[in-house]
């Protein structure tokens, strides 16, 4: 996506926010005895007050009630709610579908919160209506590039009488393999996308001043240092001016790999995933006089030291993904 | 027309929202509360506003501010980047206005749900291609991906080239938390901490433990500027500018200027004390209290040698002196500051700055004449001098 065609696809997307997934859902079958029946085998839940009418008859309510956490399974669709994907049947299943076919093809489910207002009774009738009610801005994540969705459901009786809420928010993000292909636009259905990959780091975005760097490493299994052809400077990290000279022409030759750690720092929270902690982070004086951020590996984060000689390593994650590590000097 | 800002403008209203983990309310909500209360502090009305500045990464825009708290007309307007960096900038911005005309009397405000919203060490994100998330390239696939990361790499360095320990680091925590004690709107109220409550809790990224980083925290905090002159009419004490200036580096980067000659030093905080001393005429020894920017411990040291309150690699004798505390040669962060008020992105530090010139801080040193505070550290930053009329 070009700038403006993502400006197109944000302003777009902006459109969802505020809107009510689809017309509110009435339940299939009002609170009855033989679903939370069912619904406390399965879980595993045994207190009387639910399950056994002679001892219900001496709480508070003096018949049984229902679960408070089983609200949501009130309304569930049913086998049907895995359906809509490729033909979205309401406006939550456009945004996902709208986002899939951006690139955005991974699912991640983030958090839930549940607020009970009060214990449902036998033959109420649970009707939910759910709106979109938040989607944040590109989030740079353990997983990968994408928004976060927040849906927040009501769930009101036959009377319109409020008996609780819920807010679900889920992760709609670009794999990172696909982030890679730029243009991403997969298009693949969500229910595939659903069975999310191992976590991998956060990859580099890409733009024209950085992304050349990226690709030298992962062909070449070199360390580039950018050089100014106007006047010979080295720097790094790459900008697209020689800050001496002046001259935008420059290109690049591969370190040696030899350096000294300048100062370092061990990681240890928090934690994101894709990255193997402690992390022992060093500052690199290169042998060429120029410095980087980096990675010290095989070595024990207790035997790192400021002035220890290091040497290059070019690390390959699982998912193909190189990367310029150091490790101790042999 | 004025060469220099000095003594043109006065900050003459503070207004903050209660600080808390979870407001349950919008950040427009806690901006609007916080601005309305810094207006009705200088004892003006709305409608006396006509400028607006707050930070680039806050979330509610000056006209749905305006419009929300009933300010009128505006002729001025701005938004200051860099995080933390930007708390100075605003005042600076502000006493630009009114001391130029551009604006009379303009409110300067940070809000956010900082701990129950949007958290600040969660990774970086934002638009795709900008200067800015290539700058982040350099740094996220390598696992460094916090302040707390950035800031320990030059921390490490520093304590190693001078000889510092978590014991200096400690005092600076200890002291603030104590401080925070006699601060009823602090979140560390009630939970003073011992040399072991420090030392035991757990690293987070070396050499910083819990402690040494600051809190998060919702809430909303705004001062009103406008020119000195006006502020003698006003209600409240002024809080007079001496002082103030934004200050970028050489080799300056977003929380990783790696690339400088001494990471051991501020040289961006260096270049604010010289701009602010020789603007105001004074010297660290005028300076009475302050308020200096304090997300991580390791911060204070290294502000105190650039303000010159001792010599390079003197802070730890410093701070182990008592020196930060109410009896102390500089009384700092006296409301509990970002470690242990609130982080309210370095304008709860400015408002306290204020309190210390009025004589109505939590813990008023006596004699305050001149209090020093200062923006967010390792980004482009700044500094003001706060003084009496
Ligand atoms: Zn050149």
């Amino acid at each position: 996506m070009n700038e403006n065609d993502k400006k197109a696809f944000e302003t777009q997307l902006r459109t969802f926010v505020g809107r009510p997934i689809g017309p509110p859902m009435t339940g299939r079958d009002p609170v009855n005895e033989p679903m939370i029946r069912q619904w406390c085998d399965a879980m595993g839940e045994t207190h009387p007050a639910y399950l056994d009418a002679k001892a219900a008859k001496g709480t508070i309510h003096g018949e049984i009630k229902a679960p408070p956490t089983m609200l949501q399974a009130w309304v569930m669709e049913g086998w049907e709610m895995h359906e809509g994907y490729d033909e979205p049947k309401n406006e939550q299943h456009r945004l996902h579908k709208f986002l899939a076919d951006h690139g955005y093809t991974g699912v991640l489910g983030t958090n839930t919160e549940e607020n009970y207002t009060r214990y449902l009774r036998l033959g109420e009738q649970v009707t939910a209506e759910t709106v979109i009610a938040e989607i944040s801005d590109e989030k740079a994540t353990g997983r990968g590039i994408g928004y976060f969705i927040t849906t927040r459901t009501s769930f009101v009786n036959e009377k319109g009488e409020d008996i609780g809420s819920m807010s679900f928010r889920v992760l709609r993000y670009k794999p990172p393999a696909e982030a890679a292909s730029a243009g991403g636009g997969a298009g693949k259905d969500g229910k595939s996308a659903a069975v999310a990959a191992k976590p991998t780091r956060i990859k580099p975005p890409m733009g024209q001043d950085n992304a050349w760097w990226w690709e030298k490493v992962a062909k070449e299994n070199v360390l580039p240092i950018q050089r100014c052809t106007g006047c010979g400077k080295l720097r790094h990290p790459p900008r697209p001016m020689c800050d001496a000279c002046g001259s935008q022409k420059w290109d690049s030759i591969a370190a040696s790999g030899r350096g000294t750690i300048h100062t370092f720092t061990v990681i240890h929270y928090p934690q994101f995933p894709g990255y193997d902690y402690p992390i022992v982070s060093i500052i690199v004086d290169l042998e060429e006089g120029e410095r980087m951020a980096s990675t010290l590996v095989e070595c024990k984060p207790e035997q790192v030291a400021i002035g220890m000689p290091v040497e290059l390593l070019i690390h390959t994650d699982e998912d193909g993904f190189k990367i310029p590590f150091f490790r101790p000097a042999k | 027309m004025p060469t220099t800002i000095h003594n043109e403008a006065a900050v003459a209203g503070i207004g903050q929202t209660a600080y808390s983990k979870k407001s349950g309310v919008s950040e427009l909500s806690l901006a609007t509360e916080a601005v309305r209360k810094a207006i009705d502090d200088a004892g003006l009305r709305p409608s006396d506003v006509d400028g607006l500045v707050t930070y680039t990464m806050d979330s509610s825009d000056e006209v749905e501010v305006a419009r929300t708290v009933g300010i009128g007309d505006m002729t001025f307007w701005s938004k200051v980047n860099y995080g933390g960096g930007a708390a100075v900038g605003l005042v600076a911005h502000a006493a630009m206005a009114v001391a130029t005309g551009m604006a009379k009397n303009v409110v300067v405000y940070r809000a956010l749900n900082g701990r129950s919203g949007q958290r600040m060490g969660q990774g970086v994100s934002g638009q795709i291609i900008s200067s800015d998330l290539i700058h982040w390239s350099w740094y996220m696939p390598f696992g460094l991906l916090t302040p707390a990361s950035w800031i320990a790499l030059q921390a490490k360095l520093y304590m190693e080239k001078y000889g510092a320990t978590s014991e200096h680091l400690a005092h600076i925590a200890i002291t603030q938390r104590m401080h925070a004690q006699n601060n009823p709107n602090a979140a560390m109220r009630g939970k003073p901490m011992t040399m072991d409550d420090y030392m035991n809790a757990r690293m987070i990224c070396e050499p910083l433990r819990l402690f040494d980083c600051c809190q998060e925290d919702d809430g909303g905090c705004a001062l009103l500027i406008t020119s000195a002159e006006r502020a003698k009419d006003m209600k409240q004490k002024p809080a007079v500018i001496r002082a103030v200036t934004q200050a970028s580096f050489e080799g300056q980067e977003q929380m990783t200027s790696f690339y400088r000659e001494d990471l051991a030093a501020l040289p961006e905080m260096e270049l604010a004390a010289k701009i602010i001393y020789e603007q105001s005429g004074l010297g660290a020894k005028d300076i009475d209290a302050a308020c200096l920017y304090d997300a991580f411990t390791p911060e204070i040291l290294m502000q105190l040698e650039a303000f010159g309150f001792c010599g390079k690699g003197e802070a730890k004798d410093f701070v182990t002196a008592d020196s930060l505390t109410l009896g102390g040669a500089l009384p700092n962060n006296t409301h509990g500051g970002l470690l242990s008020e609130a982080y309210l992105h370095g304008v709860n530090n400015l408002a306290e700055g204020v309190r210390l010139i009025r004589g109505t801080s939590c813990n008023q040193p006596e004699g305050v004449d001149h209090v020093l505070v200062t923006s967010g550290v390792g980004v482009p930053t700044g500094a003001v001098i706060f003084g009496q009329v």
